[in-house]
Formats: structure tokens, sequence, C-alpha cells
């Protein structure tokens, strides 16, 4: 592999550029691997690099049905915090977040991983109880977080009217080392990656069926044709209800659309990220300097990832609010993603009814900043059988009544 | 914007006069039902891509429930019809057919 430096980069300017590899193959499929990955989002990809590092697993095939990134990992706001409050979650979003910081050197790709810092602001008594318990779970956890008031949330935020006419910011929990990163990058820095330990990641082939002989998972059928392996890894967010019918089980999960939008770029203005939960609306600046929005998600099934436009107006209301600022602002681009969204909306990275067939779904909102943690316990779990990170996820806790509540502890949305 | 017709006062409402339900025709289990049947009526869901069968509130109107036949990548609405029944009528699963030939929902189609 060709690796990214400034020598590198001084090298190619001599040479108008025109030396640059690919940064990944584009190989048809094999007849068989040991291990198939279904979706090449950042869950998928991440799992697929972690067998590799971790396990020296490398015969491995990432299959996706459109371009590598385009589902939710290239339609999300980018908030990467760890700030939970189960224990479940804290492990396996804090091994995430830290995993975020040495994540461009590890793959040799900025991701422009940017910890700015994310605040929760606490608009009504209740959440002020709420926030306060998180920050002290958080402090149990080692998850570096605090309470703070208002007079720091303005400090760390200027731009915000504290003083809301039917919300007053009565404080926030302030995450410092929380923040946001590049999405497209984290799917091509580990597509690059995992192609240059010899993986195969197959864009435009779709899986059209899991086949399997006794229980036991024996290959894919695809858009372009028959695939066999010994595991299977099923990462598909969104159309995860979809291959679970095509492996013969069913979940704890429903397809909903979530939107976001962007403004035009304006001078620099806020510099950390902003989550109004009460209000329903969060707030961060791009690195190009769009102001970058995101609200709540549909309440009904849906596959076609546009979203009703009355939650744009609600969003874009309470942000108005909140930060009356941005209320001349125009916007110039909106889009939406479909969120797999679990019965107590934490995650599933399990085991299945079906052998040698492993799920990792149910990030809805949230699962951005979960990326390179749920890819190391994904592997560990295909590879060892079982993960200590994983291991609370699995898909029986609905049966078992252990739910990892966070829909109830936090009640919000990434 | 989604807008769907309320079988009980008449109404063509729009989406935001309206509260989703979720998935229709579950079976309600109580007390003696086995953790299997409580997971597959609490949270196991079919979230089809295609014909799906849902519930609704007509919240800021007459406040009732209702049932609706749905797709969910077309957002194409194959009509509605009144709470007080375990499955679809006849007539719509009918237009379904017509529309979606080979649809598939649990054990209704
Ligand atoms: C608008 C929006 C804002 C968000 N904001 C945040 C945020 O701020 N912070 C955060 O942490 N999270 C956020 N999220 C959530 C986050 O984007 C997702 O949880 C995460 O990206 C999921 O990654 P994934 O790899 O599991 O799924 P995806 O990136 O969706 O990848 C799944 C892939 O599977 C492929 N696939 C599906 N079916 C098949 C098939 N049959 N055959 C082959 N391939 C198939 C798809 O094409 C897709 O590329 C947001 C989501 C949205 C939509
Ligand atoms: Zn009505």
């Amino acid at each position: 592999m060709q690796r990214y430096s400034v020598f590198a980069l001084a090298r190619q300017a001599f040479r108008n550029h025109e030396g640059w590899e690919r940064a990944w193959r584009s190989p048809e499929p094999k007849r068989r691997y040991d291990t198939i990955i279904v979706g090449a989002g950042g869950h998928g990809l991440a799992t697929a690099y972690w067998l590799g590092r971790n396990f020296g697993i490398t015969n491995v095939a990432v299959i996706e049905k459109g371009w590598l990134g385009g589902g939710n990992t290239g339609r999300n706001t980018t908030i990467i915090r760890s700030n939970y409050l189960q224990d479940a979650s804290a492990g396996i979003y804090e091994k995430s977040r830290s995993l975020y910081e040495t994540m461009s050197q590890d793959l040799n790709y900025n991701v422009m991983y940017s910890p700015r810092g994310v605040m929760m602001l606490a608009q009504t008594e209740h959440e002020v109880r709420g926030y306060r318990r998180t920050a002290h779970a958080n402090a149990l956890q080692g998850v570096e977080t605090q309470f703070v008031g208002p007079e720091r949330v303005k400090e760390l935020c200027p731009i915000i009217n504290i003083e809301g006419p039917r919300y007053p910011v009565l404080g926030a929990l302030w995450q410092p080392r929380a923040g946001t990163a590049r999405h497209d990058a984290v799917a091509w820095g580990y597509a690059r990656a995992c192609s240059d330990m010899g993986m195969d990641i197959i864009q435009k082939c779709e899986v059209t069926g899991v086949r399997s002989e006794g229980g036991k998972v024996t290959g894919v059928s695809t858009t372009k044709g028959e695939i066999d392996c010994d595991r299977l890894g099923i990462v598909v967010a969104g159309n995860s209800g979809v291959l679970a019918d095509m492996a013969g089980f069913r979940l704890p999960i429903e397809s909903v659309a979530l939107q976001a939008l962007v403004s035009e770029p304006i001078k620099p203005c806020m510099d950390v990220v902003v989550m109004a939960n009460t209000v329903h609306g969060y707030m961060s600046q791009s690195d190009k300097g769009e102001m970058v929005i995101g609200g709540g998600a549909d309440g009904y099934n849906n596959y076609t990832q546009r979203g009703s436009f009355h939650h744009i107006e609600e969003t874009v209301r309470a942000l108005v609010e909140t930060f009356p600022m941005i209320s001349r602002l125009k916007m110039l681009r909106q889009w939406g993603g479909i969120v797999d969204m679990t019965g107590d909306r934490s995650p599933i990275i399990s085991k299945t009814p079906l052998e040698g067939c492993y799920i990792n779904a149910g990030w809805g909102t949230g699962g951005f900043k979960a990326i390179p943690g749920s890819g190391w316990a994904m592997a560990e779990l295909m590879a060892k059988g079982h993960s200590p990170l994983a291991d609370d996820f699995s898909l029986d806790r609905f049966r078992e009544g252990r739910f990892i509540d966070e829909s109830v502890a936090a009640g919000v949305a990434h | 914007m989604l807008i769907l017709h309320c079988p009980n006062c008449g109404v063509d409402a729009d989406e935001t006069e309206l509260a989703p339900g979720g998935e229709a025709h579950l079976t309600r289990e109580g007390p003696g039902s086995s953790d299997e049947e409580f997971e597959q009526y609490l949270f196991l869901r079919e979230n089809p891509r295609g014909v799906h069968f849902e519930r609704w509130r007509h919240a800021m109107g007459c406040g009732k429930w209702f049932h609706a036949a749905r797709c969910t990548t077309t957002m194409e609405v194959f009509g509605t019809y009144p709470a007080q029944t375990s499955e679809p009528p006849q007539e719509i699963r009918d237009r379904i057919s017509d529309r979606r030939p080979g649809w598939r929902w649990r054990e209704l189609s």
C-alpha cells in the first residue's frame, strides 16, 4: 500500500498528482471465502478490519449492494460521544471513542477526528436530574463528563440563547473529549486498510438470499452469483429485517427514516457540538462552515431514505429558538437515512438462530460514534464465539428481559 | 406528506394530525404466556420492505384508532380500515394482490 505522508504529497505535487494508486481494489467475487460480511458501511468494514488486524482472518469479502459508505455511514451528522448511562453502553462507546482518537494514525488515513467537545443541554428540571445522574454514572465508568451550569454553557458556545422563553438552558452534560469526524473518510480508510490486507470489497453486489444446510450457514446468493462461506456477518443497518428474513429469523427492529440538513457555509461561529434533546434538535459546524443540523426520526416504518418534511420544520423551529442568529441562514441540502431501531434503543451484536451467522445491527440513530468499537467487538465475536464488549448486546436479551435501556435513560437520538 | 383516510370520522388526515402506533395485528399476550410469546408480542417485528399493516390514531382529530395497509418502499397506501378486527379485510388484501403480486405478511398473505 502506498503510504500517505507529507513526503508522498510533495512527491506527487511534482508529478501533477498522477502517481496516486487507487485506495482499494474492486475485484470480482471469488467462489468462496472463510468469512463474508454483508454491508460495506462503517460497521461492516470495521468488522472486517479487526478480523484481519486482531485475528489474522483475511480471507474475507465485504459485499455491498450500492457503494461503500453510501448507507447511513455517509448520511449521518458525525457526532461522537460516549456519555451513556448503562455500563454496557459505556464499555463499547468509550472503547469506540478512544479508538477514534488514534484512527487516523492506525489507518494512515486522515479521518479528521475533532475532539471539540459535545454539550447536551438540560432544559427541564428532569433533564438536569437525568444528566447529573449520567455524569455520576460516567465518573464510575471512567468516562470523562461533567455537569456544567448555564454560564459555562454560554462561555463554551456564545451563540446560544440561554434565556429561551419556553426552555431556558439550566445546564448541560459536557464531554470535552467527544466530537466529530469525517464520515466518508472513516469508511474509505477502513476500506483501504481491508483491501491492503487482501480482503475483497465487492460493490454493486446485492445479497438476495442466505443459504444454509442443517441449520448452518453455507453461503449467500447475490446479484453476482453464489458465494460460499463458513461464517456470515450481517451488518446492514436499516435493511437488517430484510437480511434476517432471508436467514429465517425475526428481529426486534423497526426501520424508520431519520433526516439531517446543512446550511450555507458561514464563518466559524461555533466550535462545540450542541444537542438540545427536549426541543429535539442538534447542531455543529463543519470544517467547510456549514451548520450541520439533525433532529428526530419518523414514527413509522419506511425504507424510502426521505422522511417527512414536518420533522425538518420542528427541528429548525427548535434550533432557531436556541440559536437565534441562525434564523436568517439558508438551508442548502436535506437528506435521509433508514435507521434500525430496537426495542430498548441499544444495538445488537450477536449470534443468531442460524449457526455461523452473526448480526450487528440496531445502532439506530447513533451508530457512527460506535464504528471502531463495534467492529472490534463483532470481529472478536465472530472469531472466538464471544466478546466481553458484545455479550450484553446479544439478541436473547429481549426474551430474557435484560434490556440495556438507553431510551429511557437518555431519550435521545444519535 | 402522508395522508390517511380515517375510517372512523371520514377525514383525510395529514400525517401531522396522526400518531403512528406500530405494527398491526399483534397477538396481545397476557398472564400465563411464555417468554417466547412475550418476545413476539413486545419486540419482534415484520419490518418488511414492502406491504405493511400498521396502527394509527387520529390523535388531533376524532381521537380514535384505525389500521392502514401501506407500502414502506413507495409510501403507496392500499387502504385504511377499522381497528376492531384481527386481520385486514379481504377487499384490501385483494387490492394488495393486484398491486403487489406475491406479497407476504406473516400467515395472512
Ligand atoms: C441523518 C442521520 C444522522 C445521524 N447522526 C448520527 C450522529 O450524529 N452520530 C452517530 O453516532 N450516529 C448517527 N447516525 C447513525 C449512524 O449513521 C448509523 O448508526 C451508522 O452509520 C450505521 O452504520 P452501518 O455500517 O451499520 O450501516 P450503513 O452505513 O447503512 O451500512 C449498511 C450497508 O449495507 C448495505 N446493504 C443493505 N442491504 C444489503 C444487501 N442486501 N446486500 C448487500 N449490501 C446491503 C447498504 O447499502 C449499506 O451500505 C445518523 C444517521 C442518520 C440517518
Ligand atoms: Zn378520525
